[in-house]
């Protein structure tokens, strides 16, 4: 096969139609910041990010024990207060947010990476290639997320990059599916088809023709893919198939949140807290980028 | 409408068979040996080998496969290692309590995010509108668990007006086991509740702006019927919904039950995953896959049969 000589009908829709497409990106920029919603999600997701960057490297160490400050009060010396041992209470949620990033971000992109790789190579050739594979993916899709994903850490070993896995591999399915659909779309658009006529390979197809065009399909997958894996850690690392103590992570507080209930109540609200801002925050930004992108918003 | 029921079942069937192998593999690459979690840490080789002889798991991977599945279909799923108890008996204790605490979920869930969505989408861009609208993405970001802690926080610590745990059987105390059960109910119900809310506030936005509905109102039909017949056509969207939101629901149940500490499905799961205790992971995983299989199929048929261009086309659409 030879490579694809560039046409100028192509170039519209492939990468080297740059300047429409930043257009296109200026276009949905715009839309999106006149959404409020969508921007206060920003913000938070924002926020999220520069705590969970910059807040370990600023606060105290998280895992330092005070016993002579033992489930304290949020005060001025402990803003949010401390824990069952003397811990920090505001360095431990600061942590904890690297931890969820990591997790969000790192398992969304394993699930986007080979999702979207699988899901365009079974859209692209079907036949019994796709037929095989739909029915691997409708086995894992048989398994409620929750039980593939205790299943597989499980499996792994409790701890924060088996975690990473664990939840990676659970939401390749619905990536795949996707992917695949947009690429079965996308394939029978004219651009392709004289993407085809003109000799480019398979390959240049797929990544040049089919996934930019796609792109917007996995972005806003990404935003509720993201949360999802965050809620995701903090679930099992609540159940005890996640991060382990001492590290800190959201899910881990609150389990040990759970026995001083009564006494300390504030231990079970900040990181709880900090979980539905942050999964508020990527849900609004989805809303807004879906909203944002969808063609027959005119707004 | 039949060809496409039949489809579905086959696929069903399929899935189903293939599950069962990744469930039966999955067991097998737990860490830790079976025969040594059942014999204990200390047990001397002859007493190990005697075990794999006994539960045949020296013979092939998939002679154990068949032997197991064979059994399985005969409802015998093994034994737990724990107490020797038979895997179905125990799994036929708890499955009611979880099918009790799904089914108010759903209930709940049903009842608030129906009736929210309904009511944002005719009252749309009013103050209701905002606060029902406020309120499922609110329900959609805040994880089980916390409202869990939350619940008990306030309803049993604070208030003390409903029980923080514990559980008791529908029949030894019906009043007591609904007063156990709300609390996690709700919770559970909650989450699902805002995912209805938005889907039937969006499904019934998209009808009340229809044709048929503009013509209806042009004939002076009043504005209850005009709702009543978009959320007829917007049923569709519910079920699908709620097809899709099992598998949310059946991890929602993990965790509520653990924090809740109700003795059902999900906590054995958990706790058999604790105890290594893999007849018992097993059968309750394999009992879960095949009921959310199940499920979905009849969501599917549901579906089909909500759908009239479906039910009138042969299933063909």
């Amino acid at each position: 096969m030879t490579s694809v000589p560039k046409t100028t009908n192509l170039s519209t829709f492939g990468a080297t139609g740059s300047r429409k497409s930043q257009a296109q990106w200026r276009r949905v920029m715009r839309r999106f910041l006149k959404r409020p919603l969508a921007v206060i999600g920003l913000v938070l997701v924002v926020a999220f990010i520069l705590v969970a960057v910059f807040g370990p490297l600023l606060l105290p160490d998280p895992n330092k024990q005070d016993f002579a400050t033992l489930l304290q009060p949020p005060s001025l010396a402990h803003l949010l207060g401390t824990d069952d041992l003397g811990r920090d209470v505001l360095s431990r949620i600061a942590s904890g947010a690297r931890v969820s990033l990591l997790a969000g971000v790192l398992s969304t992109t394993i699930a986007m990476v080979i999702g979207i790789t699988l899901g365009l190579i079974t859209g692209f050739y079907r036949g019994w290639f796709d037929v095989v594979f739909m029915r691997i993916i409708d086995v894992m899709l048989a398994f409620p997320f929750l039980i593939f994903a205790v299943g597989l850490a499980a499996i792994l070993g409790a701890s924060l990059t088996n975690v990473i896995i664990a939840l990676g591999v659970s939401q390749i399915p619905e990536v795949v599916r996707i992917a695949r659909g947009e690429a079965m779309a996308i394939r029978e658009q004219e651009f392709v088809s004289g993407a085809v006529a003109d000799g480019a390979r398979d390959f240049t197809i797929m990544a040049r023709y089919i996934a930019p065009n796609a792109a917007s399909a996995f972005i806003v997958q990404a935003t509720v893919a993201i949360p999802g894996a965050i809620i995701g850690e903090a679930t099992l690392s609540f159940l005890g198939l996640g991060v382990q103590p001492p590290m800190a992570s959201w899910g881990i507080m609150l389990t040990s949140a759970q026995q001083f209930l009564a006494q300390a109540p504030y231990l079970a609200l900040f990181p709880g807290i900090a979980i539905a801002l942050t999964t508020l925050g990527f849900n609004l930004l989805g809303d807004g980028l879906r909203d944002a992108l969808d063609p027959k918003e005119k707004r | 409408m039949t060809r496409f029921i039949l489809q579905r079942v086959i696929t069903s069937v399929i899935t189903l068979f293939l599950a069962s192998i990744v469930v039966f593999i999955g067991a097998r690459m737990l860490p830790g040996d079976p025969a040594q979690v059942l014999a204990g840490e200390s047990a001397d080789p002859a007493l190990l080998e005697a075990i794999r002889e006994q539960f045949g798991l020296n013979q092939p991977i998939w002679v154990q496969y068949f032997t197991y599945i064979g059994q399985a279909l005969t409802g015998n799923l093994g034994v737990s290692t724990r107490d020797n108890i038979p895997v179905a008996e125990i799994l036929l204790q708890r499955l009611p309590i979880t099918l009790e605490l799904a089914g108010l979920a759903i209930l709940i869930g049903l009842v608030i995010g129906i009736t929210a969505g309904v009511v944002s989408a005719v009252k749309r861009g009013t103050f209701v509108d905002y606060v029902a609208t406020g309120f499922g993405l609110v329900g959609l970001s805040v994880p089980s668990f916390w409202l869990g802690l939350l619940a008990i926080l306030l309803f049993a610590i604070t208030w003390q007006v409903l029980p923080a745990s514990g559980f008791v059987g529908f029949a030894e105390d019906p009043i007591g086991n609904l007063r156990g059960m709300i609390l996690p109910a709700t919770v559970l119900g909650i989450g699902l509740s805002a995912v209805l809310m938005r889907q039937t506030r969006a499904a019934l936005l998209g009808q009340l702006s229809a044709d048929y509905v503009r013509t209806a109102r042009s004939k002076g039909v009043t504005r209850g019927r005009e709702v009543s017949h978009a959320l007829r056509n917007s049923l569709t969207t519910v079920v699908t919904v709620l097809g899709l939101q099992l598998g949310a629901l059946i991890g929602g149940a993990i965790v509520t039950e653990q924090i809740f500490v109700i003795p059902g499905f999900g906590k054995l799961i958990i706790d058999a995953v604790a105890a290594r205790n893999y007849p018992i992971l097993q059968g309750a995983v394999l009992v879960a896959v095949t009921g959310y299989v199940l499920v979905n199929l009849l969501v599917d048929v549901a579906y089909a049969y909500l759908n009239p261009r479906m039910r009138l086309s042969g299933g063909s659409e």
